[in-house]
């Protein structure tokens, strides 16, 4: 038996049966990073000393009968996440050596809960990409290919489930930063609906659109990781006094009932790539013979959706970035004799090149003259989205689509065509515009051996809709069994 | 893939060359300085051409929002609508003045320093 190629579940079995240790896990997962993270570049800092005294405490709990569903489960954390004492850098070189003072409160569940935080994971510098290839720090690659790309912006997240160097992960969707790169790598990821998962201690990229959610092995450990990390917090005036259910007890067989909507502008799409297609097709099929409904459904706003996301995105990071001054944290150039000259080397020095497109596109679209025309217009738009999804969650419970166009693409394709790459993101960010939950399952393979992703969308504040729909998925299929080479 | 959907110009070989395409352009070199200027950033020289033309192309994308009427349309800034999300002003576990330094560039006496901004 390789541990590290365990689910949380089974860890979970074998750490309370007390057939394994979560020393022994842990080892195990740092001795596969140690084996192939060399080739795939999840990484960016593993806290191996902190990872094994974790590891330590939580088999001290254990012994004492103290066990929950994620105590001595080794983590990855995508690094936008702070985490107390252990540097947090956001793939960017104006916060290389930031060590947070304070914990998220996600990982203060995560530490509450006896989880092991083995390191830190890439992304696109502060999650602005779909490819991981704008990390200010280093390039991540697609497991199962390593000449391309894992999705992004969890890219890391999503490259070190897929290559078993961890058993869960953490990372954030702003615009299908969790679900892409967990379609493009043949993991379950999953973005909660906006305020189910509070976001204290995430560093911000677009405020109302951030979110915080699970990439895993399969739906139960999704359902796992997502019962420890939600529920309304003080400290995020944004999250949302709601019940938080018991999402594992979703977990069961039957779709009898279940009306499933596929939306006709997602389906019919021109561009969608033909193995893709395929894959959505008889995921479709299956569904529909496990005894779900079918429903054609229309979302008419979904042509606009990029359109708006990549104003409304780019205004609030534009606000959000402007702390990045090299006062109280971050990079500083040393040869600024004057504080203007301080700000501009701290932030032309410290930030990438997409950073600072969407900064210049945000700093535009809000300022004198054309606030109206782009955040007055772009925010119009989106409340016509959000009323697409609720006139269709009128005639059906979920909402099946593809999660990208196309199977992940090679590293530098489309490195230098910032829209093309926005474009790509068509059928993940009207789920972050509408604040509304979304789930990526594996749904297939291409001709050439690449993961497919399944994307379901439901009603705000019921994500146990989409765990059920997806665990009936998957439990009639193997894709989420299958590993890549390495 | 989508951009069959785009008039870009790098596909149309009946639009004129640079500079006479500037003209339609939505955005200017000059309005990315002044745009750039605002946001403390500077751009370079060598990359001003290219990030002009990525930024002009993106705007043009975004204009195909005027497609859409939104005359009778209240705006949403935020998907979960939520009115005084109020807290007791209570003190409870906050940073040291030590730990809120400890990121600093600089710092001295407790405090955070910057290069001089008065008495030139």
């Amino acid at each position: 038996m390789k541990l590290h190629e365990l689910t949380i579940h089974e860890a979970h079995e074998l750490l309370k049966q007390k057939k394994i240790s979560s020393s022994e896990l842990t080892k195990a997962v740092l001795d596969q990073i140690e084996a192939v993270d060399e080739k795939v570049g999840a990484y960016i800092s593993i806290f191996e000393e902190n990872a094994m005294k974790q590891a330590g405490e939580a088999d001290k709990a254990i012994s004492r009968g103290e066990i929950q569903p994620l105590t001595g489960i080794p983590m990855a954390i995508k690094d936008l996440i702070c985490t107390k004492g252990l540097r947090t850098t956001c793939a960017s070189k104006i916060l290389e050596n930031f060590i947070p003072p304070y914990d998220a409160t996600v990982m203060k569940k995560l530490n509450k809960a006896g989880a092991v935080t083995v390191g830190k994971v890439n992304m696109d510098e502060f999650a602005m990409g779909s490819s991981t290839e704008n990390s200010g720090l280093k390039l991540t690659c697609n497991p199962w290919d390593l000449a391309r790309i894992p999705g992004g912006s969890s890219g890391g997240s999503a490259a070190s489930v897929a290559a078993d160097m961890c058993i869960g992960s953490l990372g954030s969707d702003t615009g299908g930063s969790i679900r892409q790169p967990a379609s493009h790598c043949g993991v379950v990821g999953m973005k909660p609906t906006y305020g189910r998962v509070s976001r204290y201690g995430l560093v911000a990229f677009a405020s109302s659109l951030d979110q915080i959610g699970p990439l895993a092995k399969d739906v139960t450990d999704g359902a796992l990781i997502l019962n420890t990390i939600s529920g309304y917090d003080p400290s995020d005036s944004t999250s949302v006094p709601e019940d938080v259910p018991d999402f594992t007890a979703f977990l069961k067989k039957d779709l009898k009932g279940i009306t499933v909507g596929l939306p006709k502008e997602y389906h019919s799409s021109e561009g969608l790539h033909p193995d893709v297609a395929a894959s959505i097709k008889n995921a479709v099929n299956t569904i529909q013979s496990l005894g779900a409904e079918l429903v054609e459904i229309s979302l008419p706003h979904t042509r606009y959706a990029v359109a708006a996301y990549y104003v409304i995105a780019p205004c609030e990071a534009s606000s959000n970035l402007a702390r990045y001054d090299g006062v109280r944290y971050g990079f500083r150039d040393k040869d600024s004799n004057d504080l203007i000259q301080m700000y501009r080397n701290a932030k032309s020095k410290g930030f990438g090149t997409e950073v600072q497109r969407r900064i210049i596109l945000g700093t535009y679209a809000l300022s004198a003259g054309y606030y109206d025309a782009y955040y007055g217009k772009a925010s119009q738009v989106r409340t016509l989205i959000m009323e697409d999804f609720k006139n269709a969650f009128q005639t059906c419970d979920v909402l099946l689509s593809p999660v990208t166009p196309s199977p992940a693409f090679k590293i530098g394709e489309n490195a230098d065509d910032p829209l093309t790459m926005y474009l790509s993101d068509i059928f993940t960010l009207s789920a972050n515009l509408a604040g509304i939950p979304g789930i990526s399952v594996p749904c297939g393979f291409s001709e050439n051996g690449l993961p497919i992703g399944l994307q379901l969308m439901g009603r705000h504040f019921n994500e146990e809709m989409l765990i059920k729909v997806a665990y009936n998925f998957e439990q009639a299929t193997d894709f989420h069994k299958k590993k890549p080479n390495l | 893939m989508y951009s069959v959907m785009l008039l870009r110009k790098q596909d149309s070989f009946l639009l004129p060359t640079y500079p006479v395409w500037e003209f339609f352009m939505t955005i200017t070199k000059d309005e990315i300085i002044h745009v750039a200027n605002l946001a403390r950033l500077e751009i370079n020289e060598a990359s001003l051409d290219k990030f002009a033309d990525q930024i002009d192309e993106i705007l043009e994308y975004i204009n195909t929002l005027n497609q859409v009427d939104t005359s009778k349309v209240q705006g949403t800034s935020h998907a979960i609508a939520l009115t005084n999300s109020f807290r007791e002003d209570r003190v409870k576990e906050h940073l040291e003045n030590s730990q809120a330094l400890s990121n600093a560039p600089e710092k001295e006496d407790g405090a955070f320093v910057v290069p001089k901004i008065v008495g030139r």
